[in-house]
């Protein structure tokens, strides 16, 4: 379940939705991991991949509008290197929305408590 | 992803917002403060300022749910009173392990609606609550993680430090 917090306003960014499409497929996420460690051409990137280089420049170009990467006008190589910022603000909505829930669920936990306290409390009172 | 505390959140695939928190209490007690309304008034409150005026269960297969919530009229805030409901259909129902429900809001906040998936899984006493939920579009699944949720969770803090406070000197 998922409530809906005050103040909400539908502020739609084309740039953060394109994050999230960026990140949910399993051969970007691992071209970003790879270019965590530092810059690498297509062909490197390739390389541990059973694909075809346009198939790593057609993920590539999804990253790149994603922001998720840069490529330098590097003649032939254009080396591929990481843009950190969008997924650290990726990282920070869902931050924000477990915070909402954890104060939710500690709620919760209260509850829990004196539904535990009650039952021996029954428990007690039986002997 | 985020992990800091109890309650982890990750975004899985393209439509699954996917949520997991250990409880200290056994799972058939998990599952009454989320079937039975006068627990799930305790604790599902909205923002602080907010309370929750309609709980409503009908639990069965098929069975409805609708809960409200209503802020009331702030001093010099035109904008309240506010209310915000939302409610579903119980699909699947095996307690106290699973429950399956369907979940819409009535101003729609994001595009179709949501699936919701809780399980139950019981350890030495403590309680795994794994929910899932499923939204129709990935545009619905990112907006809802791009709400700005409220800032002063502090109220609720407060009022569980209340909670806690009562529950030991029972």
């Amino acid at each position: 379940m998922v409530l809906k917090a005050a103040g909400y306003e539908r502020s739609p960014s084309r740039r953060l939705d394109a994050t999230f499409a960026a990140l949910s497929d399993p051969t970007r996420r691992a071209i970003l991991a790879r270019l965590a460690t530092g810059e690498a051409s297509v062909l490197e990137l390739a390389e541990p991949f059973a694909m075809s280089q346009p198939a790593i420049s057609k993920h590539l170009k999804v990253l790149e509008r994603a922001g998720l990467i840069s490529r330098r006008r590097d003649a032939q190589r254009r080396p591929c290197r990481l843009k950190p910022r969008p997924l650290a603000e990726a990282t920070g909505w869902l931050e924000e929305y477990r915070q909402f829930w954890e104060g939710r669920f500690e709620e919760l936990d209260a509850v829990l408590d004196e539904m535990k306290a009650q039952a021996k409390g029954r428990r007690r009172s039986r002997r | 992803m985020a992990s800091t505390g109890g309650l982890k959140v990750v975004a899985q695939g393209d439509r699954e917002i996917v949520m997991t928190r250990v409880f200290d209490a056994p799972r058939t007690m998990v599952f009454e403060a989320w079937t039975k309304p006068e627990l799930l008034k305790r604790w599902l409150l909205g923002p602080p300022g907010w309370t929750m005026t309609v709980c409503e269960v009908d639990l069965r297969v098929g069975g409805a749910y609708r809960f409200v919530w209503r802020r009331d009229r702030v001093a010099g805030d035109a904008e309240t009173p506010h209310t915000m409901g939302m409610g579903g259909v119980y699909r699947e129902i095996t307690a106290p392990a699973r429950l399956v429900s369907t979940e819409e809001f009535d101003d729609a906040w994001y595009p179709g609606n949501a699936l919701n998936t809780l399980e139950m899984i019981e350890k030495d006493g403590k309680t795994t609550l794994v929910n899932t939920v499923l939204y129709d579009s990935r545009e619905a699944r990112d907006g809802v993680l791009k709400s700005p949720m409220e800032q002063g969770v502090a109220a609720s803090y407060d009022r569980l430090a209340d909670l806690l406070a009562k529950a030991e000197t029972r």
